[in-house]
């Protein structure tokens, strides 16, 4: 899928190239840039970022509660009782600090795991689309199955059975490894797609003809025109994992106690809904408009990257 | 569309008589659904020992209790013989797959006694209820509100609908289903004094199945919603349809007739996944709202490793995802007749 490199110069024969060029990236970031929801969900990721990396230091600095002390005087309470902002939970630990430290598990999930998916799946779409034959088939075939494996099960398998002890990053690691297993496939699939598309186009036939090695072709040619489709992928992959992990963590197969995630937290919640209401409201919250953002971010990317798509 | 591209011509491949058979339409249907039934049987034994692998590769025994008093040796030894575990992984692989071919799919490790065949029997109609009326609402809804979107295309219409796809997309089901506790359970009780609100869950009166089912089927409304107007917008800008405006047809007929045939032929694609969402989605929803159905009993074996129970509905999920997929792929060579089928 080509993507046009300037906007298009009236019909005037003008051979003169203008001074000012505008590349591919600074097209797609004046084009995000008038999408109100993307920049919205930008600040949110953003503002998000700076509370997982400065809420440790807060704690430290006694600026902020710690999120595993329980203060026995206050348990269940709501916002702004005794001096907790967002209330306490069942153990009397405050809300707000565990949210802020929470944030760190799901944003490190989100991320992290696109890093592991796009060399696996660049690598296998490329030379699956590339070369074609018994390494295409073979992925063909191997995705049927994959899909007739629901993400969240297999999810929920993997993690039941390897479960590693350890302070939260650590036991990160099976769960890194089972969302990445069953996410690779898609990114897989579309490079490929991608690719096939883009194989057949004149101007990677005339690469060829010119005596391009296959490796500079798919480096300099293929790689760089089918990258807007994988970086729309990889963004809607970022809330898919962080939805995987928060399920997990309700469901009680995820990171372990002490290290508050905010799927643990709903679930907690939900043991004392009638006490406390916003000690399931707080973090439910903060799930969906996590992920809402990060879908605000990916419908940006989608139109500025590839203009034909946007209506 | 996985039906049409992708697949190569095997008609080449079979021997002239049969070739004429596969020439005509009705003739191509059958053999591909043959062949889709028969490639459901590599996909189905995969799932299985993917699965069985994982089950295999775990650390420490299913007899492990956490916390809990640890079992005497003699005690796990006999456990060990009385569920096959005593003998070589292999020869335990094949028993299961040969059991299977039997529809016996072991005992359950965690409610002992019971077998999986039972315990996938006592939950399925709760999920089966659950599952069918949010596929009632998703239909309806999912279409009537994406083709709303689409004839009144950027309005205040349009733009709420989308707006609450997007946050339907968006927020998970658990998320959803407890959000809608606290409002519909815990507020609504306070605020009316207890004349009206709708349990937090449990099974057994009609309000009980309220919450459960539009948890599930809020999701597969807003992708349903999002396609239908994507597909409708496509249809509205066709020749044919300035065709029939042009010679006078009321909105009406037009949008029924000519609209809706032709835009809800993609819709059609879609109903393969939200099966698979329904499935994954009643393990949430059965969770938040305490209901004992499959997802239920699914999470209870994941957390307890009881792993001819996760084995079993692993393989029951699997199969109905592909028979769902299949079916949908058949009827879409009915609702488009331009499908031609390789």
């Amino acid at each position: 899928m080509a993507i046009p490199v300037a906007a298009s110069e009236p019909a005037a024969i003008d051979w003169e190239v203008s001074e000012h060029q505008i590349g591919l990236w600074q097209d797609a970031w004046t084009r995000f840039r008038r999408n109100r929801l993307a920049l919205v969900g930008l600040a949110i990721v953003v503002f998000l970022v700076v509370v997982a990396l400065i809420s440790p230091l807060l704690v430290r600095l006694h600026i902020l509660a710690d999120p595993i002390y329980q203060q026995l005087v206050s348990i269940e309470t709501g916002p702004g009782v005794n001096g907790h902002v967002m209330g306490t939970d069942i153990l009397g630990r405050d809300t707000l600090s565990r949210l802020m430290i929470g944030s760190q598990v799901s944003l490190t999930v989100g991320l992290l795991v696109q890093g592991i998916i796009f060399p696996i799946g660049l690598a296998i779409g490329l030379a699956s689309g590339y070369f074609g034959g018994r390494i295409d088939n073979l992925l063909m075939r191997f995705t049927d199955i994959w899909y007739a494996f629901p993400d969240l099960l297999f999810v929920l398998v993997v993690v039941s059975v390897w479960r590693v002890q350890g302070p939260w990053y650590i036991q990160l690691i099976p769960i890194f490894g089972a969302i990445a297993l069953v996410n690779w496939v898609g990114l897989a699939r579309l490079v490929r797609g991608q690719v096939l598309s883009i194989k057949e186009k004149e101007y990677i036939e005339a690469a060829r003809s010119s005596g391009s090695s296959p490796l500079k072709l798919i480096l300099k040619h293929l790689l760089p025109n089918s990258l807007g489709p994988i970086i729309v992928t990889l963004t809607f992959g970022i809330p898919n994992a962080i939805f995987l992990e928060a399920v997990l963590s309700f469901l009680g197969v995820g990171i372990q106690p002490p290290q508050p995630t905010w799927g643990q937290m709903v679930a907690d919640g939900t043991e004392a809904i009638y006490a406390n209401p916003s000690g399931v409201v707080f973090p439910a919250l903060a799930i969906g408009f996590t992920l809402l953002a990060f879908s605000f971010i990916g419908d940006g990317l989608r139109d500025a990257l590839d203009p034909r798509m946007k209506r | 569309m996985a039906v049409i591209a992708g697949r190569p011509n095997r008609g080449a491949l079979l021997p002239r008589r049969l070739a004429a058979v596969t020439d005509s339409r009705v003739g191509s249907l059958a053999v591909y659904v043959i062949r889709r039934v028969l490639w459901m049987i590599p996909i189905v034994f995969f799932v299985i020992v993917i699965t069985f692998v994982l089950m295999h590769s775990a650390q420490g025994s299913p007899w492990d209790k956490a916390g809990g008093r640890q079992l005497s040796q003699v005690v796990v030894d006999n456990l060990n013989k009385k569920y096959g575990l005593d003998k070589p992984v292999f020869f335990q692989f094949l028993l299961y797959i040969w059991n299977v071919l039997h529809f016996d799919f072991g005992l359950s490790y965690q409610y002992q006694g019971k077998s999986v065949v039972q315990l996938i029997a006592e939950g399925w109609p709760y999920t089966a209820t659950i599952g069918t009326l949010a596929f009632a609402l998703i239909v309806p809804l999912g279409i009537g509100l994406g083709v709303l979107a689409a004839l009144r295309q950027n309005t205040r219409v349009d733009y709420a609908t989308m707006g609450f796809a997007t946050f339907a997309a968006s927020f998970p089901n658990f998320v959803i289903g407890s959000l809608m506790i606290v409002l519909f359970s815990v507020l609504m009780y306070h605020w009316t004094q207890g004349a009206f609100f709708l349990p937090a869950g449990g099974w057994g009166v009609d309000s009980h199945l309220i919450m459960p089912a539009i948890t599930l089927a809020l999701l597969p409304i807003a992708y349903t919603a999002r396609l239908t107007r994507a597909s409708t917008l496509e249809t509205l800008r066709q020749d044919y349809i300035r065709t029939a405006w042009a010679k006078g047809l009321t909105e009406r007929l037009v949008v029924i007739r000519h609209v809706l045939k032709n835009s809800l032929i993609p819709v059609v694609t879609t109903l393969g996944p939200t099966f698979a969402f329904l499935i994954t989605g009643s393990v949430i929803v059965e969770t938040v709202f305490s209901i004992p159905g499959i997802g239920r009993a699914f999470v209870v074996a994941v957390t307890s490793r009881d792993y001819p129970m996760i084995l079993g509905t692993t393989v029951l999920f699997s199969v109905v995802i592909a028979v769902a997929n299949l079916v949908v792929d058949i009827l879409y060579v009915f609702i488009d007749p331009r499908v031609r089928l390789t």
